[in-house]
């Protein structure tokens, strides 16, 4: 059964960039995008097995948002999970994430 | 858990082990473990010759112990597995271990062939595999004046070029009529050997070795026609043979000439153990080159993870450089008959010979020779592979100068054209790499791993990245990224011309998309080198280190290095930062820069950590940034009986000046006091050498992967003119280097190189030197300790917690303590 998680309001939220949400012992990072969009994803990174991608930058390429390990710089899909250097299979598990009444939701 | 056991740590099996961890969550469903008798862990054997040219065993190795560790493979070397129970699933060591498996990956290699005539049990006769081989041949080389090879095939040129560079005169001994007899013909035979012979080395030919003659040492071989020749030691290199003896043993299905019986999915007829590399027995064929033992290993490692990528035999097709001579083998160039046509060039005085196979029927490429210049290997390696059909004039192909036009060069390659055979890469991945903004070989090597194996590849990757770059026009050539299609000296110059201090406003006026973390931090760097704002302004476009002020470690967590200018602290602060680390559990260390790292700190330690630091008058040390380091000095004048001048004074007040100033890449200094040099100033970007006259400067020196000493910029000026020229220079860097260029580069990418700088540096050619001045003297006067401004604001600390939503540190680091300090697990 999935529910959503009260994050906190969106003020409080850095805007354009990634957090980490610790939820039962796991670690699930949550960015953004001048607030405006929103993606969640583990902070596990799978090439070195650290705590780290909600300390990586985000931005695009060709369109697709994405976010950069900050050890490595392996980039992510924030879509699909996705690495997208096409020689690795890896592949984050992605969450999603609402915005309502100011107030930002993560599904577990 | 399943165990997944390697035996043989060589080429292809550690081929095996990097491709199998390279597999998500590998861990949770495999134990890996690795095998190897020999006491090293797996090296190089293509360039095993390069031992003999100052290579250590070292150099040669694919990855070091740690490598393992990292990736929790399980190795044990020196360990030969004796025995396998294929009921039980069990193997036994020469050390009387017992491992269980579940799945056995044979990767045995092979060993020499050394025909059993009589003698060949003397002392003084080798093999040439291992680099204990090579240890004990160059032992015996220094007490000998003269050595024979047994093989003039490829292993045995390597081998005899070995016995040149030790000053042996040296004979190759071939059984066949002429060198090379499985890659090239009787006429590029003649041109090998011409040149060989030239470089002082005997090649007998159609020579069977019957005697090997001597008392205990070998003194001389005697051949089947009656001749003799007498030499102090013999390396055999008359073939290879799979190691097969294991396998055998335990009834798994051998040729009859040798080798593991494998189908396309590497499996034996166990259907429990594979067999890859030089072991194993596809189709009736043996494939003695690493990039088909590579594409094996990773046909082994889909096969166990559940999928299949069949192995359906490999292009033999080859380039090497023997005794300094180029020699190509591609595809099948002995083809004779009614549908084939053969064209030959053979020059004699320069002694070049190219050969093409070609099927008349369809005009394409079956095989090719080249000896002597190899510079179309890559071409017509292409042309093979992909059966393109040929241009009317066969010979444009290997004249140069004709060759490119009538071909369309690298373009006319489909985007499926594999380019690196030992890392199977395509065309289409380098020119993804390039356009992803790969913009040299070394970049694309690092991205794509091609030209990583055997290197025969980086000519052809050269041309494709060339031909790349010169599509996307020069423009794109420097492009920052997708996001920004202007150099990093075009956006400086707008940034600073609209005054556009953020890089949301650089990004809308000048670029497109959403930017990535390739033009973020340059951006931020760009935007600091003008404005030098508090860098935490702009936190989101931040690379992670200048975001938290501190160096990410490998395990997630951050380093310490307070500045201590010049080198100098004293005792209170020696002592804080013992304090600090005590409380907090870092791991400490002298950094090559004269200050001390603290390592291992939580993110969520940070401020306090510089809160306390800075009770004793630490500041930020910028060792996390693109920034100056370091000014590191020797005691000088002050305490040295040599010194001439008080170099840790001007360390001091250099560094106290530039501290702060960001940059393309990081800049370290050095002051020495006297023209000893203890300070090593010549390896820095800007080194410093005083003289009885005032100092010297030196610029564009570099240590790191390629070593570059400075260069005298001007000498005997005073401390007023140094500071003038050193702000100028370094200015004239930031505006004019590309991204993440040390100096070293940015000199050799500069037109008019040194006498360029000096000309705008000393003689201000440019008319520029006010302005440079200027800009630095804003940096100097803006300066921040950003640790300082970041622990006194509460909603900066904020940023320091691991988790929004509780003060808990990651659980994830762990440390272990080791000589006594704490150290990642």
């Amino acid at each position: 059964m999935s529910e959503w998680l009260k994050i906190g309001l969106v003020e409080d939220i850095p805007a354009n960039a990634g957090i980490c949400y610790k939820y039962q012992g796991d670690q699930i990072a949550i960015y953004n995008f001048d607030h405006q969009e929103w993606f969640a994803t583990q902070n596990l990174c799978p090439h070195k097995q650290q705590m780290v991608l909600s300390r990586g930058l985000i931005g695009d390429t060709k369109g697709e948002l994405k976010v950069s390990c900050p050890l490595h710089k392996h980039s992510f899909s924030l879509s699909t999970g996705k690495c997208l250097a096409e020689d690795k299979d890896w592949c984050l598990k992605t969450y999603a994430v609402k915005v309502e009444n100011a107030h930002v939701y993560l599904e577990v | 858990m399943q165990n997944i056991i390697v035996i043989g740590n060589g080429m292809v099996g550690f081929k095996f082990l990097q491709k199998f961890v390279e597999h998500n969550n590998w861990q949770h469903k495999f134990n890996l473990i690795a095998f190897g008798e020999e006491p090293r862990v797996a090296y190089d054997r293509v360039h095993l010759s390069e031992f003999f040219a100052g290579k250590s065993a070292d150099d040669l190795s694919l990855s070091p112990r740690q490598w393992y560790e990292d990736h929790g493979v399980e190795l044990h070397i020196d360990e030969k597995v004796i025995d396998i129970d294929r009921e039980g699933k069990v193997i036994k060591t020469s050390r009387d271990n017992v491992y269980k498996y579940d799945k056995l990956v044979l990767a045995t290699g092979s060993v020499p062939f050394v025909p059993r005539v009589p003698g060949i049990d003397k002392q003084g006769v080798f093999v040439y595999r291992t680099i204990d081989d090579l240890e004990a041949i160059m032992a015996y080389g220094r007490k000998s004046k003269s050595a024979a090879v047994i093989g003039g095939g490829l292993l045995g040129l390597e081998a005899a070029k070995a016995m040149v560079d030790m000053k042996l005169k040296t004979s190759v001994v071939e059984f066949a009529s002429r060198l090379m007899p499985r890659q090239i013909d009787e006429e590029g035979s003649k041109i090998l050997v011409s040149k060989i012979e030239s470089l002082g080395v005997d090649v007998l030919m159609n020579r069977g070795t019957e005697e090997i003659i001597g008392e205990t040492n070998v003194e001389g071989m005697r051949f089947a026609n009656h001749e003799s020749i007498y030499v102090d030691m013999v390396v055999v290199s008359a073939g290879i043979r799979p190691q097969d003896e294991l396998a055998k043993s335990i009834g798994l299905e051998v040729g009859s000439r040798g080798g593991i019986v494998v189908d396309n999915n590497m499996l034996t007829n166990d259907h429990d153990i594979y067999a890859i590399g030089e072991c194993a027995l596809f189709q009736e064929m043996i494939y003695g080159l690493v990039a088909p033992g590579y594409a094996m290993a990773e046909t082994a490692v889909t096969h166990i993870m559940g999928a299949s990528r069949a192995f359906n035999g490999a292009d033999m097709s080859t380039k090497l450089k023997l005794m300094g001579v180029d020699v190509a083998s591609i595809g099948n160039p002995f083809l004779e008959g009614e549908g084939i046509k053969n064209l030959q060039v053979k020059n004699t005085h320069t002694g070049i010979y190219k050969q093409l196979t070609v099927c008349k029927k369809n005009n394409t490429l079956k095989g090719a020779i080249l000896v002597g210049d190899a510079a179309d290997y890559g071409r017509l390696l292409q042309l093979y592979q992909n059966e393109i059909v040929l241009p009317e004039q066969l010979e444009a192909l290997v004249f140069k100068g004709t060759g490119e036009d009538s071909l369309g060069g690298v373009d006319s390659l489909p985007d499926s054209a594999q380019i690196c055979s030992c890392e199977n890469v395509t065309k289409g991945q380098i020119v993804g790499a390039v356009q992803s903004g790969c913009q040299d070989v070394s970049a694309i090597k690092k991205c794509t791993k091609a030209g990583t194996g055997c290197g025969s590849c980086v000519t052809l990757v050269t041309d494709l990245l060339n031909a790349e770059l010169e599509k996307a026009g020069v423009a794109v050539d420097k492009s920052l990224c997708e996001h920004f299609s202007h150099t990093r000296q075009e956006l400086l110059e707008m940034i600073k011309l609209a005054r556009l201090e953020t890089f949301d406003q650089v990004l809308a006026k000048h670029g497109q998309g959403k930017g990535c973390e390739v033009c973020k931090p340059a951006v931020a760097s760009m935007l600091a080198s003008t404005f030098n704002d508090y860098i935490s302004n702009q936190f989101h476009i931040q690379d992670t280190n200048d975001a938290f002020l501190a160096n990410i470690q490998r395990n997630g967590t951050y380093s310490v290095v307070p500045r201590v200018p010049g080198g100098e602290v004293t005792p209170d602060q020696l002592i804080k930062m013992g304090e600090v680390a005590k409380k907090y559990n870092l791991y400490c260390k002298i950094t090559g820069g004269q200050r001390v790292d603290l390592l291992g700190a939580h993110m969520n330690d940070l401020p306090a950590i510089w809160e306390e630091l800075a009770e004793v008058g630490l500041e930020s040390g910028h060792a996390y940034a693109k920034a100056l380091r370091t000014v590191k000095s020797c005691v000088g004048s002050q305490w040295c009986r040599y010194g001439v001048g008080n170099s840790t004074q001007l360390a001091i007040d250099i560094e106290n000046r530039y501290k702060g100033l960001r940059s393309p890449h990081k800049i370290k200094f050095a002051v020495s006091g006297c023209a000893r040099e203890c300070a090593e100033a010549q390896g820095k970007d800007v080194g410093i050498i005083a003289t009885e006259k005032g100092w010297n400067l030196y610029v564009c020196g570099n240590g790191g992967m390629s070593p570059q000493h400075a260069l005298l910029l001007v000498a005997d000026i005073d401390s007023e003119t140094l500071i003038k020229y050193i702000d100028r220079f370094l200015m004239y860097y930031v505006r004019t280097a590309d991204r993440l260029m040390r100096t070293a580069t940015w000199l050799n990418k500069l037109p008019g190189g040194l006498d360029k700088i000096k000309a705008v540096v000393v003689n201000d050619s440019l008319g520029l030197a006010e302005e440079l001045e200027r800009e630095m003297q804003h940096i100097v006067d803006t300066y921040q300790c950003e640790w300082k401004t970041t622990f006194e604001n509460p909603e900066r600390r904020k940023r320091y917690q691991h988790f929004v939503n509780t003060n808990d540190l990651d659980d994830r680091v762990e440390v272990q303590l080791e000589r006594g300090q704490p150290q990642p697990v």
